[in-house]
């Protein structure tokens, strides 16, 4: 057995005998008053909690981990692999099936508690806590050393427990909850099964009606739903590419300014861009006022609706498939381009033959993300959508509405996921198994082609108009803030941040205003969950395209699969699952940790497996011919090769997770409150100036985390050429680790 | 051993972010757990005051009461919430129907208002009314006077060929308000012409929002020119000093009951008890006004704010809240909503 083994043994018998199991109430790590009667009672251990038989059916998985550690001095790799198989599998199997069986009084599988020595249906168990969570930690870990020393990919230890860990952790945090939630679109309202109303409900016609073709009235939501989405993807991928070319491949003067305005909306917590298109382009808003008194073009609601809408999206998604794509182009080696300018073709030719080509999985990635992400926006929707009724709005108020119909709403969530899910195969599809490979081991120092001049004109064409709008969209978040009501009575006032953001010296320094709670919150939440989702986001992409093994594309999907939920349905399916023991953690600040985890997860895989399906497998080879592991080739090979990738996950989920309003609406608790929930709040109210203010706060936070994320993490070194010294990138910091 | 070394550091990164964030709920005797279902201001007020006064910590969160319902049917299992204060009463009443809150009753039930008791009877002591606010809808003064309009006064007048595109309500499938409009225009006029009243009042809808109160904002900012909402929300503008007038129409109108009810399971049944004896009190009532909200309160010996709509100045009506409070009721009048009202063209 090798010592890495024995380390999880040990952190098996320190959850099992040691650490208390279940999480008690009032646990606290400053006062102990929640320990009285430890190693029994609520905080007690499982071990003592099986042997004084409070917990009889603890007792079995001890015995597991006693087999288990009965093979501590065996050297025989593959009978000790068996074995360790066998004890991790039937431990796993013990331990779900308990706590399943066995949770709340008259709740639960009474039979099978039963069968595990429990009393049926009287018995009861708390949640679990991190004894529990050690413990099946330790025996997942047996299972997957197990099969490593069967010789299971490679024999290597690293890559059978990430997949394990990241199995264990999507099963229970994605697929559970889905199938909590959609186990109730078969149910009516009463409970009872009923398949009848599921398909009545699915072929409604207001969602597949076509009342906007064939007589004056509205489409059905689901095809609102699908226009908009693919719009949306066009429209943002055309211009992230238009963009990420020109910063990168022309000589365009103010490049560090676009670059900045580019990522501003994706810091820009949701309803603001909202707003402000409302306070621009209104009935009464400042444009349509100055169309009205200088040409007497009268006013319209044309922002409510479609184009409202898609003009949200785009200013808000365009900047993601910026992220997605710059670190595509810069990926795509000029090495390859200069050899088709040597072969005497002319820039356009290389550009549509060369260049273009080896940018079509990012762009496809792009397109998802805008497309996925226009599907499951719910904040602009709500504030534009007028009559144009979209899917993620329908479901919410099916399930937060005067009708209360959780039914429909999970219909319809089923709907949604068959649109985002056909995408992803589409896309899949349309990139076949070609190679877009272009850094690789091998000399590669060419200069980045200039693009053709046409190419430069066209985008931007497209590019000046659309960062002048940004620019005036923040120039009135910002202005708003300070006066006194937008749109009507322009007097400067600082009232708004003094309700948000005062300050009380006179007791020492007490945070005295209303927004500072959930700021601090927001803040807390959203930078433990920003490396937590790189590194399982990076990690799974390493995974899905540089290991074989059977299940890969089930993976793969699962990822997909917390993305194309809408934020919504995966708030109320986490309270249905999370809410009862086994996990018990609603209205803890881990729960929105998790949340954030799983719904930016997808980003981190995407942005992964982008930029690894450009770096050659003949790097990682040569390392692993060098008898490195597959830890070591990770970390010192391709992660540096990875830090765009990298550096696109850390920002985004940080951001997403300062600005996600619909999947935690349902989560925020007194004790955990978010910023955006109270945003919403202050919309709600009519409080635009104080809404404002406090996103403006935000944006200049966020924007700061995002200068110093990549300040931290650097630019990663490709030994190009620089085509001149002014052009330098900056200096990266020390590589960390 | 690199492998070791990774498994070290996670496991401790787990741990430690693991301990940081599992306080479990606080507890100990002392705390109460409100969910609050009117604006924040308000709920802070409440929170704060009661906090205050008792000593007993108030951890409170502002929520929708659409929201709050969702959310007590989701936890029902395992209640995490102690009292619900504020919010519309029609999901009060139909968390009673459905058992997720509690009976209770106050001593100081004998100060009550008529309706307020009226609220508590019909839903079998689970719930009781703590404020009322009558329907009805805002118009902006600058809008009516450009299209020469004379003030719109009653239902009748909302449907006006020049209000074309330029009235807005709720989808009463996402608003309690809007449902209570619903409601009042079927008891007002009778189903049918209700419903006809309705289709020809669809000519003049721009939009069916989703908040209820969306359509008082949106008139204020002259978005659009009439919005059907409870008076109060229109006042709320009004007293800002924006260019909108609230109307309570002539024929007759309904009216909400914002209630409270105790939650079935509540961990800290004792200080939820304490707070809804508190909040019946004309002190706690009193705690509105300043607020900025302007329903009228329950509680006969409390103030009412001067800005508050006159209840006793409006034709109220005799609004049925158990039928229509129901949820048989209530599905059938929004099936029938959508199918006859909604896929009309314009």
């Amino acid at each position: 057995m090798r010592p890495v083994t024995r380390f999880v043994l040990l952190l098996g018998w320190l959850g099992y005998a040691i650490i208390p199991w279940y999480l008690p109430d009032g646990m606290s790590l400053t006062e102990f008053g929640w320990l009285a009667g430890y190693p029994f009672g609520k905080a007690g251990s499982a071990l003592a909690l099986a042997l004084s038989g409070t917990a009889p059916w603890l007792l079995p998985i001890g015995a597991l981990l006693v087999l288990a550690t009965l093979q501590l001095g065996r050297s025989n790799a593959a009978s000790v692999g068996r074995i360790l198989i066998g004890a991790g599998l039937a431990g796993l199997a013990l331990f779900f099936a308990q706590g399943f069986a066995i949770t709340l009084k008259g709740q639960g599988l009474p039979t099978l508690a039963a069968l595990l020595g429990g009393g049926g249906a009287d018995t009861a168990q708390g949640g679990m806590g991190f004894g529990a969570f050690l413990t099946v930690l330790s025996l997942l870990l047996l299972l997957c050393h197990g099969l490593a020393y069967r010789g299971i990919c490679r024999g290597d230890i690293f890559t059978t427990s990430s997949i394990g860990i990241i199995v264990l952790l999507i099963g229970l945090f994605i697929f559970y909850p889905v199938i909590t939630i959609l186990r109730s679109a078969l149910v009516d309202q009463a409970g009872a099964f009923a398949p009848a109303a599921f398909f009545e409900r699915l072929f409604s016609a207001s969602i597949w009606g076509l009342g906007c073709v064939t007589a004056n009235t509205n489409c059905g939501v689901a095809w609102n739903t699908l226009i908009l989405a693919v719009l949306t993807g066009v429209t943002t991928t055309l211009l992230g590419l238009a963009c990420a070319l020109l910063i990168l491949r022309t000589g365009m003067p103010g490049k560090r300014v676009m670059r900045l305005l580019t990522v501003l909306p994706i810091i820009t917590p949701p309803f603001v861009i909202g707003l402000a298109l409302i306070l621009l382009f209104g009935r009464s808003g400042l444009f349509s006022n100055l169309l009205y008194e200088w040409f007497a073009i009268p006013r319209s609601r044309w922002i409510y609706g479609l184009p409202g809408i898609l003009l949200a999206q785009v200013l808000a998604f365009a900047p993601i498939a910026f992220l997605v794509l710059i670190g595509v182009v810069q990926g795509i080696s000029p090495s390859l381009e200069e050899a088709s300018q040597t072969l005497g073709a002319k820039r356009w030719a290389t550009f549509s033959t060369v260049t273009w080509p080896l940018l079509k999985p990012g762009i496809a990635n792009a397109f998802l993300l805008g497309f996925v992400e226009s599907m499951a926006d719910f904040g602009n929707p709500l504030v534009l959508g007028g009559n144009f009724e979209v899917l993620s709005t329908k479901i919410f108020f099916a399930v937060v509405g005067a009708a209360h119909n959780q039914g429909q709403a999970a219909v319809l969530a089923f709907v949604l996921l068959a649109f985002t899910l056909g995408a992803f195969w589409i896309q899949r599809r349309w990139l076949g198994g070609k190679s877009y490979t272009t850094v690789t081991g091998k000399g590669d120092s060419g200069l980045p082609t200039p693009l053709p001049r046409r190419v430069t004109w066209l985008a931007g064409l497209v590019i000046v108009p659309w960062v002048s709008l940004t620019a005036v969209i923040y120039l009135v978040i910002l202005v708003g803030g300070f006066v006194k009501t937008m749109g009507r009575d322009y007097t400067p006032t600082l009232e708004h941040y003094k309700t948000g953001f005062s300050i009380d010296f006179s007791r020492g320094l007490y945070f005295d205003g209303s927004a500072w709670n959930s700021f601090f919150t927001t803040i807390k939440l959203a930078a433990i969950s920003a490396p937590l989702t790189a590194i399982i986001g990076l990690l799974t992409a390493y995974l899905l395209t540089r290991q074989r093994f059977s299940g890969r594309h089930l993976l793969e999907f699962a990822t997909m699969l917390s993305f194309a939920i809408p934020g919504t349905v995966l708030g109320v399916s986490y309270i249905l699952a999370f809410n009862v023991p086994p996990i018990e953690i609603t209205g803890t600040g881990l729960i929105l940790v998790i949340t954030f985890v799983f719904r930016n997860m997808p980003v981190g895989v995407r942005s992964g497996i982008a930029g690894l399906s450009q770096i050659d497998k003949s790097l990682d080879e040569a390392s692993t011919t060098l008898r490195a592991r597959s830890f070591t080739t990770l970390w010192r090979v391709v992660l540096p090769l990875l830090r765009p990738a990298l550096v696109a996950a850390l920002i985004y989920s940080f951001v997403r997770s300062m600005t996600a309003v619909s999947a935690v609406i349902f989560l925020v608790s007194a004790e955990y409150n978010l910023s955006t929930a109270y945003i919403v709040g202050r919309v709600e109210a009519g409080e635009f100036g104080l809404a404002i203010a406090y996103s403006s706060v935000l944006i200049v936070f966020m924007a700061a985390g995002i200068g110093l994320i990549q300040l931290g993490v650097g630019e990663r070194k490709l030994g190009r050429r620089v085509a001149a010294p002014v052009a330098a990138t900056p200096a990266p910091a020390p590589a960390i680790g | 051993m690199q492998g070791y070394q990774w498994l070290r550091a996670s496991a401790l990164a787990m741990l430690a972010t693991g301990a940081a964030f599992v306080a479990a709920p606080a507890q100990a005797q002392g705390s109460l757990v409100m969910y609050c279902g009117v604006q924040e201001e308000w709920c802070r007020a409440m929170s704060t005051t009661f906090e205050k006064e008792t000593g007993i910590k108030v951890a409170m969160t502002r929520k929708s009461a659409g929201e709050i319902y969702a959310q007590l049917k989701a936890e029902s299992a395992n209640p995490r919430g102690d009292i619900w204060w504020g919010g519309t009463g029609d999901p009060h009443l139909q968390a009673a129907e459905e058992g997720l809150t509690q009976e209770y009753e106050s001593a100081a039930n004998k100060d009550m208002q008529d309706w307020s008791l009226a609220q508590w009877r019909a839903a079998q002591k689970r719930t009781i009314g703590i404020y009322a606010g009558a329907l009805g809808f805002g118009f902006n003064t600058q809008q009516i006077k450009q299209k020469g309009l004379a003030e719109p006064k009653c239902w009748a007048d909302l449907l006006d060929a020049k209000l074309k595109d330029d009235v807005q309500v709720a989808d009463p499938n996402s608003s309690g308000t809007a449902y209570n409009m619903l409601a009042t225009i079927v008891q007002l006029m009778g189903e049918d012409k209700g419903f006809d009243y309705l289709k020809a009042l669809h000519k003049n809808i721009s939009q069916y929002t989703k908040s209820g109160a969306a359509p008082a904002k949106a008139a204020s900012l002259g978005e659009t020119a009439v919005g059907i909402v409870f008076i109060h929300d229109a006042v709320v503008f009004a007293v800002q000093g924006d260019p909108i007038k609230a109307v309570a129409p002539c024929e007759g109108t309904g009216y909400e009951i914002g209630s409270m009810s105790i939650i079935k399971g509540a961990r800290n049944l004792d200080n939820a008890k304490k707070f809804y004896d508190w909040a019946l009190t004309p002190a706690a009532q009193a705690l509105a006004a300043p607020a900025k909200s302007y329903q009228v309160p329950s509680n006969k010996n409390a103030v009412v704010p001067p800005q508050a709509p006159k209840m006793s100045e409006m034709k109220l009506i005799n609004y049925d809240f158990v039928k229509y409070g129901s949820s048989a009721e209530r599905t059938r009048l929004l099936t029938k909503w959508d199918k006859e009202v909604k896929p009309l063209p314009k």
